[in-house]
């Protein structure tokens, strides 16, 4: 009768790549981020890039988060989406516009207020229009991937055209607000204000969106909707409901994110949605389709190098996503986080 | 020999084969029959179109692919042309060679792009296009010391195929210049294309495409590789797409990120693809000519439309000739829900 041998089974120890394996995709952010400090000469004009590749990428985070989730619970493909971030933005800027007096003013509660009332104002809208979008366009397509990509691409070309004959085929100039406006300098290098405000309430949203759908009850039922919807239902859960719930929180999302990206560019189009899908849609690839956290860590992956990469050679830049994208599918061609589907 | 010649494929009704038969007769006749020179441009616009839908048909309609990657391939054809008269000089050697050259590049970035996405999943497809498709149309017009930029390329024809060279007189009062051997150059390949085309749907590679397009899983399970022949498609396809971008240029003689590249040509191929029919040929022919029709000569009555609601609100807008997309749009939502099979396909349910 002897003890438990003392030397360990050589089994109980993965090898550090095993234990690492979980953890690479995160890793990926500080390397890209190691990779533009070693490739940017200037440690200031680094950090300014990095504070703006970070902003960047919130923002795309916040729209496409609510395409991946809707993907993920319900395997519906949603091409429209990018609509409700023309949307919001017209709707948030408009109210922008009305309230030039409170943007005007250089008190920075003031400021806040009004883009406060913008964005309640354009996530409002979008949630109401991605409920009617639901329920018109989406809904009797459920479980044909190849009509809902036809559908929801012509749900986007008539709510984009309906945008033109409300507000005008002109583009919209607006100017940030005044406290917003210009650049702090921190260590030598330049951080305009609204970056760091973006890069701010994006990880707020993700902070609450994780704790949403790690620690609330709505979010279990969400992520198990995900893996297996059909145990969902049988357990009494209307699925459906939460859907929906989720496709016009998702919208609402996209439209706060169609504001705050007007202000970020300074300008709207009714096109400005179909331009950002395309940075959306490599995101949310590389994330992996219904991942949050992927999508979070691929937008980061993306807004970062897309400005190192503008810095070093402007002209490569939109290239460098579509190389990005290759690189991350041939090394997972489900994408960085794949959902794992209980079927 | 006839039904030879279609592969077997009638039209199998007989509203379908009238108005397919009239569509023919008026695209073999169309310099004699509507003299001028924008009903010409009318006509060999529909000729490129119809093999440029029916080519993206292939893909979604028979190998149940969507992709909107297309115009890009349209526009290697238009910019292989270009490029080479551009460089080579005039001649026909440098057209050909542009055209086939625009077109192996075509296939070659169709088979990349399908290797990557297909192997995972056909849906990735429809977003990695959409990625691709835009970053090449900003390279394009970004690199303007290659391409010209935003302003494109003019470039000259053979002279064959210039209104310049005359061949005779007058025939039936329309003269006998390049113009119009230009216009049969672009009708009889478009002809030979779409023929082709219709070869192959109906060959057993076609078959196999429909049992994919039906059910992948159990294609797979008889034995049937897939991808392979999803990727095969997706290169045919993006083949002829520059084949008939060749043709585009050859007629314009002019290419530019606007007319050949734009974002804006892939939503028409979508609506004549969709309007016309998925999953036939012909759906390809009635939905462009139908299409570019439209396009022509609508815009104008919807002027007359919005003179007529004039003083109303929000209607004269709604009733704009520049928004005719609008409306396009809706009739696109519209017949996915309730014509999916397209103009075709409810002709030959009535029959």
């Amino acid at each position: 009768m002897t003890a438990a041998p003392d030397h360990r089974p050589t089994m109980s120890r993965a090898g550090l790549g095993e234990r690492l394996g979980p953890y690479l995709p995160v890793l990926l952010i500080p390397a890209i981020m190691l990779f533009g400090l070693v490739a940017i000469p200037s440690m200031s004009s680094w950090l300014t890039l990095t504070v703006s590749g970070l902003a960047m990428g919130m923002m795309i985070f916040i729209m496409a988060s609510g395409m991946t989730l809707v993907f993920g619970l319900m395997d519906v493909i949603n091409f429209g989406h990018g609509v409700f971030i023309s949307v919001g933005a017209f709707v948030g800027i408009s109210i922008l516009l009305v309230l030039a007096h409170m943007t005007e003013a250089p008190s920075l509660a003031l400021n806040l207020a009004a883009i406060l009332a913008a964005v309640l104002a354009a996530m409002a809208a979008t949630g109401v229009l991605g409920w009617a979008f639901e329920r018109v366009i989406v809904k009797p397509v459920y479980g044909a991937h190849l009509k809902q990509i036809l559908v929801t691409m012509g749900g986007l070309i008539v709510v984009e055209q309906l945008i033109i004959v409300l507000w005008g085929p002109e583009e919209i100039y607006i100017l940030r607000p005044e406290a917003l406006q210009g650049a702090i300098t921190f260590a030598g290098a330049a951080m305009e204000k609204y970056r760091l405000l973006a890069v701010g309430i994006g990880a707020v949203l993700f902070v609450v969106m994780r704790y949403t759908l790690r620690r609330t009850k709505i979010g279990l039922i969400v992520r198990a909707g995900v893996e297996n919807g059909e145990m969902v239902e049988a357990l009494g859960y209307r699925l459906r409901l939460v859907f929906v719930g989720v496709f016009i929180a998702g919208s609402a999302l996209a439209g706060l994110g169609g504001v705050m990206w007007g202000l970020y560019q300074e300008v709207i189009t009714a096109h400005m949605g179909q331009q950002i899908m395309i940075l959306i849609f490599i995101v949310v690839i590389i994330g992996g389709l219904g991942s949050v956290e992927g999508c979070f860590i691929g937008a980061l992956l993306v807004g970062l190098l897309q400005n190192y990469i503008a810095f070093l050679e402007p002209k490569a830049a939109l290239i460098s996503n579509i190389g990005l994208m290759v690189a991350i599918l041939m090394w997972r061609p489900q994408g960085m986080i794949p959902v794992v589907k209980a079927k | 020999m006839i039904v030879k010649l279609l592969s077997g494929d009638t039209p199998r009704s007989p509203v379908l084969a009238v108005i397919l038969l009239a569509i023919l007769v008026a695209l073999a006749f169309a310099p004699f029959l509507f003299p001028g020179v924008r009903s010409v441009d009318t006509a060999a616009r529909i000729c490129i179109f119809i093999v440029l839908v029916a080519s993206y048909d292939l893909m979604l309609g028979y190998g149940g692919i969507v992709s909107f990657a297309h115009t890009m391939f349209f526009g290697m054809g238009a910019y292989g042309v270009a490029l080479a008269s551009t460089h080579m000089g005039r001649g026909f050697d440098a057209v050909a060679l542009g055209a086939v050259g625009g077109a192996v590049l075509a296939a070659a970035i169709a088979f990349l792009i399908g290797l990557f996405s297909l192997r995972v999943r056909a849906i990735f497809f429809a977003m990695i296009t959409l990625a691709v498709a835009s970053a090449v149309a900003v390279l394009v017009s970004q690199l303007s010391g290659l391409t010209g930029g935003e302003d494109g390329l003019s470039f000259r024809t053979p002279r064959e195929l210039t209104p310049a060279f005359k061949f005779g007189d007058e025939l039936f009062g329309v003269k006998l210049n390049g113009r119009l051997l230009a216009y049969y150059l672009i009708f009889g390949v478009s002809l030979v294309l779409f023929l082709l085309m219709l070869r192959v749907v109906n060959s057993p590679f076609g078959r196999v495409l429909l049992a994919i397009r039906e059910n992948d899983f159990r294609a797979e399970a008889i034995g049937y590789r897939v991808v392979g022949y999803r990727v095969t498609v997706t290169c045919l396809s993006a083949f002829i797409a520059a084949l008939a971008g060749a043709l585009y240029a050859i007629w314009l003689r002019y290419v530019g990120p606007d007319t050949v590249l734009s974002f804006d040509i892939m939503v028409d191929i979508l609506l004549m693809v969709v309007i016309g029919g998925m999953g036939t040929m012909y759906g390809a022919v009635i939905g462009a000519a139908l299409l570019v029709l439209a396009q022509n000569y609508l815009q104008a009555l919807m002027g007359v439309a919005a003179g007529a609601v004039a003083g109303l609100p929000v209607l004269p807008e709604l009733m704009n000739a520049d928004r005719w997309l609008l409306w396009l749009g809706v009739l696109f939502v519209l017949s996915i829900y309730f014509f999916p099979t397209g103009i075709v396909g409810r002709l030959r349910q009535g029959r």
